[in-house]
């Protein structure tokens, strides 16, 4: 019986192997500059985890092999080095990987959120509501209008409660259920919550960031290969939450201005 | 037999033993009889207890304190309350019962440790420690009464909302407190009283004195 | 009258005689091991039957599951489950979980049964607190299931209860009302149930101790819940003073956690100023510890259960216990990493992978020392250790998905996808849930006085250890793939291809949880018409295996057990031809075989 455990763990480790081996699920593609730096950070913590996983799984199949079914006349080793050199083992194998992944990391993050925004980025609103994405960029005058939450009504289709009698800033924003953004182009996006916690996950824009009720935060990033993505809410906010979702367009500069003239004269 | 004692929070120590048969491990009596390691004056676990149940406390209101500085610093909204003047005279209170039933705490020891085992000993340091306590939770009363007469409420403000969440936590360990001191009081008169109880309970008494005395540092700097 | 200071005896109290204080209201540790242990698994059979439902939903979302709609009409109105329905069974299912099975089953059921027998005491200094503790924890169960039956069903809001969802009240959401409030309730009074324990587990360890049981002498368990308790002392004490805070939010109208200016369902919110992310720090202190309260105490179970099981002490027993308290001290300063695209000061972030990159070096070892000790020892199979070295396999696949969620930048993409719930699943339920096992097929002629059935075990053991794989390993692929977790149905573009593995998922999780029932049967059946257990069936050391299967009123029939030995005398030559000597024996080994380190 022992050896038949020996050999499920050892089948299960190499068949739990192959999907990730043969890339069957993966990912959508990555589209922004900052991307390939998680991407190459994912792969090798993989790689290494991926060793220590088939390792630890293959020595205590092994040991379990060797060491059952012995009897008063199988002497009782001591593993070579004992528990000091198991302990030290632990601290330089587990250490390096360790401060290297932390290290190299570290990298990765620092560009997503310590970089400084790129010159001539542009700045575009997202706001988070149970269950919806609304998005606005702050038209010609480049200002945002305030926001009067006492306005904010789905009724009346003012999702983002702006007082456009009255704030000459508001007049041309330009609120829209699906973002658009340039290629090739940084974009500012500042975040903000109606009601309660939400988050903005564009998997293949390797950017997840959660929208905090009562803080208006900002990230940056700029995406490079025009396509259609999802945006998909993943901070737990009700019973809409997982239809809570909004098309990213990454558009030419050309298709980009056309969109945004369509848009401005909906409004 | 002479045996070595240990105290309970010593681990073996001395040298291997050498004689026949235990491979040099320490872990084994010695061939000889005697035993190394006895737990002979481990201290009665309720002094154990109540530092459990102390500490977990203390945990509790570490909670409340760094909540109350971070939602200080998250909105502009805050604004200081008046601190009702009664708070004042209730640490007197508090402290004064403490002292109080310290005093008590020693004559008892002394009457117990002493040749005069006649000697009646006097409960009014006890039951002064009571009063007072109870006073303590009737002024703390006192103190919502008067914020309440002023229109400060519970949810009006967030500096008012800690100070009624502090001073209520604070009152209902008080208030468990005096059911202790009402205890040691019935111990006492049916002449069962142990030391330990009394130990315990002091402890546990003292320490809801200082951690009111933290409460109000807080309130005062904070609130 | 004096103190009574020579031995540590706890105040003699006499066997109950009536059925309600022998059984329902005992002030016996060992009564009340085991009313723990029948919550624990009537809470673990609640929360697999709402895992069910779940994964049946999720693999074949349109599908009228018999018998729902008459369970419940208005959330599965002819079977179809509704999107909150589904997000309340799911919140169900984490706090049962987490709290009634993790926490009660390997701490307080093994632990209030076996901590005093193992240390030499006849029960807990506190016999009638420890009563509390368990009826309270009871008490905590109670409310949290009546909000099932009550307004507009439970909380949706998941295990962690993250506000100003769980704090605006019933207009963010079906079961947000009342169910919140009763949840929160629920989770208060739970803390206190085991704050309650902790009382008296930890001036066992310390003090009633018997002559003779030196810290050095004192089994793994008995470390591993001395361990626990203390994390328990600190976690669970920061738990409950925000569920107070949460609770005043949400009925008196405070603003602890709720900032001003929301607006939800077009209403605009009275409440002004508040945190939101100072719940997720306060809940997140106490979570992280909660995630080795969990855990410690089955590692315990694993190595108290190994030794036995290989005949041979383990490669360094201080190690473990440095290493479990290392797991315990560093486990308050890496609660962060629950919150790293939370909107938390990213330098924060970065600050907080740190230690939990580190945390990994004391699992590591443990994980090692256990290895190194099956070397070259002689290995005995059965269920109990089965279910340990399944506990280890377990341990390797969890803790290396740790790696990849100790990182921020890798967690920007893995945050809140199945990867995160395969990692948990694997690292805390399972493993810790094959700790339960193990310790129920080591204990159990223990406990019961009768042994279990052996070959259903192993019949238990196989099923369990294929299915869990089965079931957790595909969440890796998921999450990898960017599945998002707690969504009720996949209908992103990008996801829809991914239901064929969800559905794959949901099979297995039918196919374990059936097999599930063969422990509760064997469990049953071996209760009642089990063979006769003898005192150590096990060849075993400790002193549980000192006294009668199933121990005396108190433990030890009169004896006050004096220790000479640690509970590693294994693989040793005895006079009586034994390769075991027990704590209590003053027989000493005639050669000597094994050489322990420390």
């Amino acid at each position: 019986m022992a050896k038949l455990l020996a050999v499920t763990i050892l089948v299960i480790a190499a068949v739990s192997a192959i999907p990730i081996e043969e890339h069957i699920w993966t990912a959508p593609a990555d589209i922004s500059t900052h991307g390939p730096l998680i991407d190459s950070q994912m792969s090798d913590t993989m790689g290494e985890t991926g060793l220590c996983f088939l390792a630890g799984q293959f020595v205590l199949a092994l040991f379990i092999w060797m060491y059952s079914g012995r009897g008063r006349e199988h002497r009782i080793g001591r593993f070579p080095g004992g528990a000091t050199g198991l302990v030290i083992a632990a601290f330089l194998i587990v250490g390096t990987e360790v401060i290297a992944l932390g290290v190299l990391g570290s990298k990765a993050w620092a560009q997503v959120y310590f970089a400084p925004l790129k010159p001539g980025a542009m700045t575009v609103e997202a706001q988070a509501g149970q269950f919806a994405f609304y998005f606005r960029y702050p038209g010609p005058d480049g200002k945002f209008g305030p926001i009067h939450p006492e306005m904010i009504s789905d009724a009346t289709e003012n999702f983002y409660g702006l007082d456009t009698q009255n704030d000459p800033a508001s007049k041309d924003d330009i609120v829209t259920a699906e973002m658009a953004i340039p290629v090739d182009r940084e974009i500012q996006l500042w975040m903000h919550s109606k009601d309660l916690g939400h988050s903005f996950y564009v998997p293949a824009l390797r950017i997840q960031q959660d929208f905090v009720p009562g803080l208006d935060l900002s990230i940056h990033f700029t995406a490079n290969k025009i396509g259609k993505y999802e945006i998909v809410c993943t901070q737990l906010c009700g019973l809409g939450h997982y239809n809570m979702k909004a098309y990213l367009e990454v558009m030419s500069r050309q298709d980009f201005d056309a969109w945004l003239k369509q848009q401005a004269a909906l409004q | 037999m002479s045996v070595v004692t240990e105290s309970a929070r010593h681990t073996v120590v001395g040298p291997a033993p050498a004689h026949v048969g235990n491979g040099g491990r320490r872990n084994i009596v010695p061939g000889n009889g005697r035993l190394r390691t006895l737990q002979r004056n481990s201290p009665p676990p309720g002094s154990s207890a109540i530092w459990v149940g102390i500490a977990a406390i203390t945990m509790m209101f570490a909670a409340f304190t760094s909540a109350l500085v971070v939602r200080q610093g998250s909105g502009p909204d805050w604004q200081h309350i008046a601190i009702p003047r009664v708070l004042f005279l209730n640490t007197l209170l508090l402290v004064a019962s403490s002292v109080s039933l310290e005093v008590f705490r020693r004559k008892f020891s002394a009457h117990r440790m002493g040749p005069e085992a006649e000697m009646r000993l006097n409960p009014r340091w006890l039951y002064a420690s009571l009063v007072m306590g109870m006073l303590f939770v009737a002024g703390q009363y006192a103190a919502w009464l008067q914020l309440r007469r002023e229109g400060v409420y519970v949810a009006s403000n967030p500096s008012s909302s800690f100070f009624y969440v502090l001073t209520a936590a604070h009152a209902v360990h008080v208030i468990g407190g005096l059911g202790g001191l009402l205890y040691l009081i019935y111990l006492l008169r049916s002449q069962v009283l142990r030391r330990t109880t009394l130990d315990v309970a002091a402890t546990y008494w003292h320490f809801m004195g200082a951690l009111w005395v933290y409460l109000l540092a807080l309130i005062c700097v904070k609130l | 009258m004096h103190d009574v200071r020579a031995t540590q005896e706890v105040k003699h109290h006499g066997p109950p005689a009536s059925f309600i204080r022998k059984y329902i209201f005992s002030i016996d540790h060992k009564v009340i091991g085991r009313q723990y242990y029948g919550l624990g698994l009537l809470a673990v059979f609640v929360g697999m039957g709402l895992s069910w439902l779940m994964r049946l939903h999720l693999g074949w979302t349109s599908l009228a599951i018999p018998g729902l709609g008459w369970l419940n009409p208005v959330g599965a109105p002819g079977g179809l489950m509704t999107p909150e329905y589904y997000l309340q069974l799911m919140t169900m299912h984490g706090t049962i979980m987490v709290f009634f099975v993790l926490t009660v089953a390997p701490f307080a059921a093994f632990g209030n049964f076996f901590l005093p027998i193992q240390v030499g005491a006849e029960d807990m200094p506190f016999p009638h607190i420890n009563m509390m503790s368990f009826w309270v924890t009871f008490a905590a169960f109670a409310v949290l299931i009546s909000s099932f039956f009550f307004g507009d069903g439970p909380s949706l809001a998941g295990w962690t209860a993250y506000a100003p969802l769980t704090a605006v009240g019933s207009i963010a959401g079906p079961g947000q009302g009342l169910g919140q409030v009763l949840w929160a309730f629920s989770i208060a009074l739970f803390c206190v149930g085991q704050l309650l324990g902790s009382l008296n587990f930890i001036p066992t360890t310390l003090d009633l101790r018997a002559k003779g049981m030196t810290f050095s002498r004192m089994p793994q368990t008995v470390w591993a819940w001395f361990i626990t308790s203390c994390m328990g002392l600190t976690a669970f004490s920061v738990l409950m003073p925000a569920c107070i805070l949460l609770i005043m939010d949400h009925l008196i109208g405070t603003s602890f956690f709720v900032p001003s200016n929301l607006v939800v369902s077009d209403q605009l919110q009275p409440h002004s100023g508040g945190s939101t992310l100072l719940w997720q720090h306060l809940f997140w202190f106490f979570g992280h510890p909660e995630v080795y309260i969990a855990i410690v105490p089955a590692m315990g179970i694993v190595s108290h259960v190994l030794i036995t099981s290989l005949r041979r002490p383990l490669l360094s027993w201080k190690t473990i216990v440095a290493s479990m308290v290392s797991l315990a001290f560093l486990s308050y300063m890496v609660y962060g990493h629950h919150m790293f695209v939370s909107g938390m000061n990213p330098v924060s972030s970065l600050v907080f992978s740190f230690p939990t990159l580190i945390i990994t070096i004391p699992s590591t070892i443990i994980v090692l020392i256990w290895l190194g000790s099956i070397y070259q020892s002689r290995l005995r199979v059965n269920s109990a250790s089965l279910f340990a070295l399944g506990f280890i396999s377990m341990f390797i696949t969890g803790g290396v998905s740790g790696f990849f969620l100790a990182q921020p930048s890798l967690d920007i993409m893995l945050h809140a996808t199945y990867f995160v719930v395969g990692h948990f699943h694997f690292v805390m339920a399972v493993a810790a849930i094959f700790g339960i096992f193990s310790g129920t097929y080591f204990w159990f002629p223990k406990m019961f006085g009768r042994m279990m059935n052996e070959p259903l075990g192993k019949l238990h053991f196989w099923l369990t250890f294929v299915g869990v794989y089965g079931i957790f390993m595909p969440f890796h692929y998921l999450g990898l793939a960017a599945n998002v977790r707690r969504y009720q149905a996949f209908v992103d573009d990008y996801t829809t291809r991914l239901v064929p593995v969800h559905q794959f998922s949901t099979i297995f999780a039918l196919f374990t949880g059936a097999a599930q029932l063969i422990f509760l049967y064997n469990l049953i059946h071996s209760r009642f018409w089990g063979k006769l257990a003898t005192d150590n069936p096990w060849e075993s050391t400790s002193l549980e295996w000192t006294t009668t299967s199933p121990p005396p009123y108190d433990n030890f029939g009169g004896r006050h057990p004096i220790i000479y030995h640690d509970p590693y005398q294994f693989g040793v030559q005895t006079a009586s031809g034994t390769d075991y000597i027990m704590q209590d024996s003053p027989e000493e080994s005639v050669s000597e075989e094994t050489r322990s380190s420390s």
